[in-house]
């Protein structure tokens, strides 16, 4: 089975290109695959027919219970040989519907034979969330089918509300399914059916199970969607909404029936709405024009009948359910199939305006009433042997049974009205109108209705076979009376004494009823486009009250939530430390009065420069207060990174106005004050409280000895950072390459200007070294620059090799190496800049990039883990011992980084900012 | 751990300047806001950790080093603060360069959602057929 499923999968990725290579006839191969399934289920009739089932099993997901197990017993059994025969016939008769030059046909064949295995998927299915994969694989294949023609709106909206309809179902149903199955402690259903399942929330689980059953197969209150999905394409409309995903809903009530048909919501909730589908469905059908929609309402009241006789719950019923299920998908994919060709032929549905069409196209007209004979349930046909079976049914039953009885009568009545309404509207000839014009079918294109009608009048003829392969699903219910056998003949009985009721009245009032028109008070459609309609407006004054699109707004909300939030907890419930320290050194309060003020002064400051230099003031007092901390490498790198960032400053402000603008603002003055006062109160009582409340021994005491035996270096910040959490690092500098890239593409504005990140563009012939002026700058800057730049570098590479052991390390190394080059470049320009770095940043940066994952991803070759760190120790004949730690590349790669960064931004915010004030 | 007061105030007025600047509408104002907020929380962090000596193994001896831990914290976050200090005045650049003024303006599209919101009227209406309907 599961070969079937695969065949299906890979005819579907296939028939987009067979249908490029072939064209239309491609459609011919595609149906090899529907039809596969059919041959295949009926090589098995025979063990079906002593009740015996066939089954695989395949291990897929075993920890939630997912296993690719499939089963066909006989239920399974009629609804493939339903899925592949008709799906077959239906690829058949699409070669003929769609034009030759159809675009997207090779979509339609692909998605079509896809959801084919889905629906096969679905029927063999013995694991339910298995089961409700493919479901689900139906649900969205219909929405691409309904959808064929994206460009129309109709389309788009019928397939939208479909998928949403019945999504929404299928959830329940999954939730139903997991009760169902974590109650019985397998998926696999025929487990779940053998041990009788849990009594405990078994009423939910299958009220859930019903809502995507029911959703599915529209019925009331889902019946909604049905008719809109006529928007799709005939054929779609023939094997989705006639045979095959339709009756999924109908399918999953017919496996659980002899299971759980017993317990309390399934008989009554089954029964009602079935009847109220069937008998809605059925009148409004009696309105219709658009001889499609009345196939679809048609559509609509036969499920109603379907979920009712299977709701009956007693072995006659599902007997009669199964016949019925037979006999309606035969018998209606036909009659779509044979609108789809008026449609086509005439270029109209509309009874209204067609006429004649009984002497214009006699073949279509016979097989039409071929297959309207069995819809009305005339003997021979397969919809009178079913028909009859579910009379017998209900006819000796209770008082219940009665009154369902009563409901299929006038039901029945109800189709031989619409039908002969069908008849009548599609190939009468109406008095006053001439005939339609229409183009004669193609004689191969009737071949395939003609099969399915022809089957409708061999299945009754051959009602006896067809008794005793469904038997054995049948006798899975509880017997009520004597059991019933499908035949045409059973003598002068009751059943057939109200199928000439039915005819009869059926034929005489029709007509009558047709005239009539009756709007019904409360219609699903209108409920789901008040919802969809709620849930819209609902969206824009949700976004409309929440989304101000003020950024100052959005922050001060956010920083709210932080002051009573946290300050709440604070004020209330932190555990206070009842001492503290003014400092550890006296110097420290020095400082952090200095950070204090300028601080508090760059608020205050109105040019832009003075704010700037304040900022770095607080910065370099930060700095002090690391050194008194006691962490070297962290002052080194504050420093570095302060002068970088007032360098980088400095290149962007020389280009905008020296003082802020001062614009009213939304949020007043004071407002902002107070906000920013009260954030820093919070963020010193998290402070006092947080290090107050440190007692446990930090997990860093074990890191120095760490850091010598498996890091190999003596400086443990950077053995940390380069070994012991070198995957921060690795992100650090990840985001670091986003962020340079991020300068480049906002500055340069144009892809092709990229390529002066380059720096080749703008050098100029070098007048040799140390000749200097150029540019009109002060030369004797530029020529100390140009001699003190190599004793930078190779300072800086000293700090890279040293940081291991002695403060410094990658990163600091990386931006001393940095300044040197915002060094050069203030100095002398942008061709300074290109004759101290001829090389791309973007190069410098992935370069870093590749080497520290490079070194990670050795270590993982190497059988350690990935960026473990490995000492290895070589004599050289002139350099003698060499301690060479693997994570030196690493910081490499870091350093790496933050030259490219560097050079990116100096490109960037430098040199491409020079060009375009000189341009602009 | 006894909480060093000097830190407390550092960082309570590092947040709160910090705050105050990152709520103006100016770029190059909410920029130095930020790089205030980033040395508070340095600060913070800071706090965390122990006092002492430099955290070198045979320079202090390890019952006086200080806590290494967040130290390498913090060396990896002031490295990003530069980062994104580059792409903040890259933006107020580009800003300036496409506006006139490095100011963060209001989101066109909210304003819109707010408008339909205040009209009492729903999303879409973009959703037309290609084609005329039939």
């Amino acid at each position: 089975m599961l070969v079937l499923v695969v065949v299906h999968g890979v005819m579907a990725v296939a028939a987009p290109a067979l249908v490029r290579w072939l064209g239309r006839p491609a459609l011919y191969l595609v149906a090899l695959a529907p039809l596969a399934a059919l041959c295949w289920a009926l090589a098995h009739t025979r063990k079906m027919n002593s009740g015996g089932a066939v089954a695989e099993s395949y291990t897929w997901v075993p920890r939630i219970g997912l296993d690719i197990d499939l089963r066909m017993a006989t239920l399974s059994w009629l609804m493939v040989v339903l899925v592949g025969g008709i799906g077959a016939l239906v690829l058949v008769y699409s070669v003929r519907y769609f034009p030759p030059d159809q675009t997207g046909l090779g979509r339609y064949a692909g998605v079509f034979v896809a959801f084919a295995g889905a629906m096969f998927g679905l029927v063999v299915s013995d694991n339910l969330l298995l089961l409700y994969v493919f479901w689900e694989l139906t649900t969205v294949f219909s929405y691409l089918l309904i959808a064929q023609d994206p460009t129309k709106r109709a389309n788009r909206a019928a397939a939208t509300q479909a998928l949403l309809v019945t999504t929404l179902g299928g959830l329940a149903m999954l939730a139903g399914f997991v009760i169902l199955g974590e109650g019985a402690g397998t998926y696999r259903f025929s487990e779940i059916a053998a041990r009788q399942p849990d009594a405990r929330h078994l009423t939910a689980a299958l009220v859930l199970v019903l809502l995507g059953a029911l959703s599915k197969s529209a019925i009331f209150p889902f019946s909604f969607w049905l008719p809109s999905a006529m928007a799709a394409p005939t054929p779609v409309s023939a094997y989705l909404h006639a045979a095959a995903m339709v009756k999924a809903g109908i399918f999953l009530i017919a496996l659980f029936g002899p299971t759980v048909g017993g317990d309390p919501p399934w008989r009554p909730l089954l029964l009602v709405t079935g009847i109220v589908t069937m008998l809605l469905g059925g009148w409004a059908a009696l309105r219709q024009h658009d001889i499609k929609l009345l196939l679809a309402y048609g559509t609509v009241s036969q499920l109603g009948l379907l979920t009712a006789v299977f709701g009956g719950s007693t072995a006659n019923a599902a007997l009669a359910g199964a016949a019925l299920l037979l006999a309606h998908a035969l018998f209606k994919s036909t009659l779509f199939l044979v609108v789809g060709i008026i449609d086509v032929s005439t270029g109209t549905r509309d009874m209204r305006a067609l006429s004649g069409l009984r002497e214009t196209t006699p073949a279509l007209a016979a097989v039409a009433a071929l297959a309207a004979a069995s819809m009305a349930g005339l003997p021979p046909f397969a919809g009178f042997v079913g028909k009859e079976a579910a009379f017998a049914a209900f006819l000796h039953g209770s008082a219940s049974d009665l009154v369902v009885l009563a409901a299929l009568v006038i039901g029945s009545t109800l189709t031989v009205a619409y039908t002969i309404r069908f008849l009548w509207g599609a190939f009468a000839t109406k008095p006053g109108r001439p005939p339609t014009p229409v183009r004669a079918p193609a004689r191969d294109w009737l071949v395939g209705p003609a099969i399915l009608a022809v089957a409708g009048l061999g299945v009754g003829a051959a009602a006896k076979p067809l008794d005793g392969v469904l038997a054995p699903y049948a006798d899975m219910f509880p017997a009520s009376g004597p059991a019933y056998h499908l035949a045409v003949w059973h003598g002068l009985t009751g059943p057939l004494g109200l199928s000439v009721l039915v005819l009869v009245v059926g034929a005489v009032v029709g007509p009558r009823l047709a005239a009539d028109r009756l709007r019904l008070p409360f219609d699903g459609g209108t409920v789901y486009v008040r919802v969809m309609a709620w849930l819209d407006r609902g969206a824009v004054e949700l976004t409309g009250a929440t989304q101000r699109g003020s950024l100052p707004s959005y922050l001060g909300v956010i920083l709210l939530v932080l002051v009573f939030g946290l300050g709440g907890i604070l004020a209330g419930s932190a555990p206070w430390p009842d001492r503290g320290r003014a400092w550890d050194t006296s110097l420290q309060a020095v400082v952090g009065a200095g950070i204090v003020v300028a601080a508090v002064a760059a608020v205050r400051a109105l040019r832009r420069l003075t704010a700037m230099i304040l900022v770095g003031v607080s910065g370099y007092g930060v700095a002090v207060l690391f050194i008194l901390h006691g962490a070297p490498d962290l002052a080194l790198t504050q420093f570095l990174v302060e002068t970088a960032t007032i360098a980088m400053i400095v290149l962007v402000l020389r280009r905008l106005p020296a003082k802020f603008s001062e614009r009213p603002i939304r949020t007043s003055r004071v407002g902002r004050i107070l906000l920013g006062i009260a954030v820093g109160a919070v963020a010193a009582g998290m402070t006092f409280v947080a290090v107050g409340g440190r007692e446990a021994t930090p997990v860093s005491v074990a890191f120095p000895d760490l850091a010598v035996s498996f890091g190999g270096g003596k400086n443990v910040v950077n053995v940390i950072l380069v070994d012991i959490r070198a995957w921060d690092t690795m992100g650090e500098i990840s985001v670091l390459v986003v962020a340079a890239t991020g300068v480049a593409s906002l500055i340069y504005r144009r892809t092709a200007a990229l390529r002066r990140r380059g720096g080749g563009a703008v050098t100029i012939q070098s007048p040799g070294w140390l000749r200097a002026g150029a540019g009109g700058q002060s030369v004797i800057l530029e020529v100390v620059t140009r001699l003190v730049f190599h004793t930078i570098v190779l300072f800086s590479i000293f700090l890279l090799f040293s940081g291991h052991n002695a403060p410094g390390g990658g990163f600091a190394g990386g931006l001393v190496a940095g300044l040197a080059l915002a060094v050069r470049y203030l100095a002398g320009g942008q061709a300074e800049l290109a004759a101290a770095a001829p090389v791309d940043a973007g190069a410098v940066l992935g370069a870093g990039l590749f080497v520290a994952v490079g070194t990670g991803v050795l270590a993982m070759f190497a059988g350690a883990q990935v960026l473990q760190t490995a000492i290895v120790d070589v004599h050289l004949p002139v350099l003698g011992d060499i301690h060479l730690v693997t994570s030196l590349f690493f910081d490499i790669g870091v350093y790496l980084v933050i030259v490219g960064l560097m050079l990116d931004v100096l490109r960037s915010l430098g040199a491409e900012i020079d060009r375009q004030g000189l341009t602009s | 751990m006894t909480p060093n007061l000097t830190y407390v105030v550092v960082v309570g007025v590092l947040f709160a300047s910090g705050v105050i600047l990152l709520l103006e509408r100016s770029l190059t104002r909410v920029l130095m806001g930020m790089v205030l907020l980033a040395n508070g929380v340095n600060v913070l962090i800071l706090a965390g950790g122990r006092y002492g000596g430099p955290p070198i193994v045979g320079t202090t001896p390890q019952d006086e080093m200080s806590d290494p831990l967040p130290q390498a914290m913090i060396l990896t976050a002031i490295v990003i603060t530069l980062g994104l200090t580059a792409f903040l005045l890259a933006l107020a650049y580009r800003s300036w360069r496409l506006v006139g003024h490095d100011e963060v303006q209001d989101d066109i599209e909210d304003r819109r959602i707010i408008e339909r919101a205040e009209r009492d009227i729903g999303p879409g209406g973009e959703d037309t057929d290609e084609e005329p309907a039939p």
